[in-house]
C-alpha cells in the first residue's frame, strides 16, 4: 500500500523557451501526477507564450550538492586558470585565435 | 499583486517588539552577516539565522495570501464586465494574480514551510494578508482604480524587492513585476475611457478615486518611525526601501496620472514642495488602518468566508486527483508485475 497523501506532491518545471534553446528550471507547483503537473505548469507558467515545451519532474527525484561542501566541490577548480583561453599570451601578429 | 509592508506582525495589533539577540552558531552567522554586507544572495540550502527564516516565511506568505484574497474584489466584476473585451482582461488579470500566488507559495516552502500549513494559517485568520481587500469595490469604477491606484501602489512596493537577499522570494518577484505592469495600465485606460463618458459616469471615477486614496497611501505600511522591524529587515536585505520613502514615490508618480486623468486626489495638505522636490500630503488614519488589519474593515469576513468555502468545496476534487493518481500508479505497477 502507498502511503496515503494530503497534501499534492511537489514537482520541478523546466521550460524550453523556444526551439533550440535548453530547458530552463522556472519554478515548482502541487499536482496530483505527472499529467496534471503538465497542465498546470502550462497555466502557471507559460500564459504569455513563454515555453513552446515543459518538462515535469518529482522534486523528490534531485539529488542536490551539499552546500556545506561547497569548498572540497568548487574551490579546487579556481586555481586552474591555465583552463582559460586568456592564460595564454599569443602575439597580436597571430590575429583572432 | 499587493502588499503593505509586509511586516505586519500575524499576532496582529499588538506593536512588534524587537528581535531577541541571535543565540545562533558565532561562525556561521559571520558568514551570513558578511553575505549579506557583500550584497550576496542566500539560497534554501544555505545556512541562515532563524530569526531570518520566520520574518521571510510571515513576509512571503502574507504576501503570496495577498495575491490569492486579491481575486476576490475583481473577481466578482468578472461577470458584470461593461464589454466582452473588458471580461477578457479582467479574467487575465484576475488568472495572473492566482499565479502570482503560487510563485509566492513556491519561494516560501523552500523554507521549510508546507503548503498545507501557510492555507491553514490563512484560512483560521492568523496570518494576515493585504488590508487594501478588505474594501469592497462597489462599481465598475472601482476596478478601474483597483488597477491604477492598488497595483501602482503594489508595483512601487515590489520592484525593490526583485533584489530581496532571498533568492527565489527575489526571483518569484523578477516573474511578478514583469507581470503586474499590465495590470496597472488596464485599470488607468479603463478610467481614461470612463472620463470621455457622461457626467455621472466621471462622478464615479472621481468617488472610486476619493475612497481608495487614502487607504493605498496606507498600503506601504507605518510611518518609519513607527515601524521597528523595518530596520531589522533593511539590515538583511529583505527590505531595501523604507514605507515613507516608497509612499513618497508613489504619490509623487500618481499625481501627474490624475491631472491627465481629470480626477482631483482628496487631499487639501497635497501640494508641490519645491524645497523637498517632492509632494507634501496629508495625515494618515492609522487607527482605521489597524482596525481593518485587525479584522474590523468591512469585508474581512466576507474575504475569509470565501476563501474558505473555496478551499472546503475544492476538497473532493483534491482528493479525487491523488486517488486517480494512486489508481494509475497501482495500474502500471501490476502491468509491469504480469
Amino acid at each position: 500500500m502507498t502511503t496515503e497523501l494530503k497534501e499534492w506532491p511537489l514537482w520541478e518545471i523546466f521550460i524550453r523557451s523556444k526551439q533550440g534553446l535548453e530547458h530552463k528550471h522556472c519554478g515548482s507547483l502541487h499536482a496530483a501526477d505527472a499529467r496534471q503537473a503538465l497542465e498546470m505548469a502550462r497555466d502557471v507558467y507559460t500564459r504569455r507564450q513563454e515555453g513552446v515545451s515543459i518538462w515535469v519532474l518529482p522534486s523528490s527525484a534531485i539529488t542536490a550538492s551539499n552546500p556545506d561542501e561547497k569548498g572540497e566541490l568548487f574551490d579546487p577548480a579556481a586555481d586552474k586558470i591555465y583552463r582559460h583561453p586568456t592564460f595564454y599570451e599569443i602575439p597580436d601578429a597571430v590575429g583572432h585565435m | 499583486m499587493y502588499t503593505q509592508s509586509f511586516n505586519v506582525q500575524d499576532t496582529a495589533g499588538a506593536k512588534p517588539v524587537a528581535l531577541a539577540p541571535s543565540k545562533e552558531d558565532p561562525a556561521l552567522q559571520a558568514a551570513f552577516d558578511a553575505r549579506i554586507d557583500a550584497d550576496g544572495r542566500i539560497e534554501p540550502q544555505d545556512w541562515m539565522p532563524d530569526a531570518y527564516r520566520k520574518t521571510l516565511v510571515r513576509q512571503i506568505s502574507q504576501h503570496a495570501h495577498s495575491e490569492i484574497v486579491g481575486m476576490l474584489p475583481e473577481g466578482n466584476w468578472i461577470s458584470r464586465a461593461p464589454s466582452l473585451k473588458r471580461k477578457a482582461i479582467l479574467i487575465a488579470k484576475v488568472q495572473d494574480e492566482g499565479g502570482h500566488g503560487l510563485y509566492l507559495y513556491s519561494a516560501a516552502e523552500t523554507l521549510g514551510t508546507s503548503r498545507d500549513q501557510m492555507l491553514e494559517g490563512l484560512h483560521s485568520g492568523r496570518a494576515k494578508y493585504s488590508s487594501i481587500f478588505n474594501y469592497p469595490t462597489l462599481n465598475w469604477a472601482d476596478v478601474g482604480v483597483v488597477g491604477w491606484l492598488v497595483d501602482g501602489a503594489a508595483i512601487m512596493n515590489q520592484v525593490p524587492l526583485c533584489r530581496c537577499s532571498y533568492g527565489p522570494y527575489a526571483r518569484a518577484m523578477v516573474r511578478v513585476c514583469k507581470e503586474e505592469s499590465f495590470h496597472q495600465r488596464q485599470g488607468y485606460e479603463a478610467l481614461l475611457v470612463m472620463m470621455t463618458g457622461t457626467a455621472e459616469q466621471k462622478a464615479m471615477v472621481q468617488d472610486a478615486v476619493n475612497r481608495f486614496w487614502w487607504k493605498c497611501l496606507a498600503m506601504f505600511g507605518p510611518p518609519d518611525a513607527d515601524s521597528p522591524h523595518s530596520g531589522q529587515a533593511m539590515r538583511w536585505g529583505i527590505k531595501r526601501i523604507s514605507n515613507d520613502d516608497l509612499r513618497q514615490k508613489f504619490i509623487d508618480a500618481t499625481v501627474p496620472q490624475a491631472k491627465v486623468l481629470g480626477v482631483t486626489l482628496p487631499d487639501p495638505d497635497l501640494k508641490w514642495n519645491e524645497e523637498r522636490q517632492h509632494y507634501d500630503y496629508g495625515q494618515i488614519d492609522w487607527d482605521e488602518f489597524w482596525s481593518t488589519v485587525n479584522g474590523n474593515g468591512p469585508c474581512n469576513k466576507e474575504r475569509l468566508a470565501t476563501r474558505v468555502k473555496a478551499y472546503s468545496e475544492g476538497e473532493w476534487v483534491r482528493d479525487a486527483a491523488m486517488a486517480h493518481a494512486r489508481k494509475q500508479q497501482e495500474r502500471s505497477t501490476m502491468k509491469e508485475a504480469a
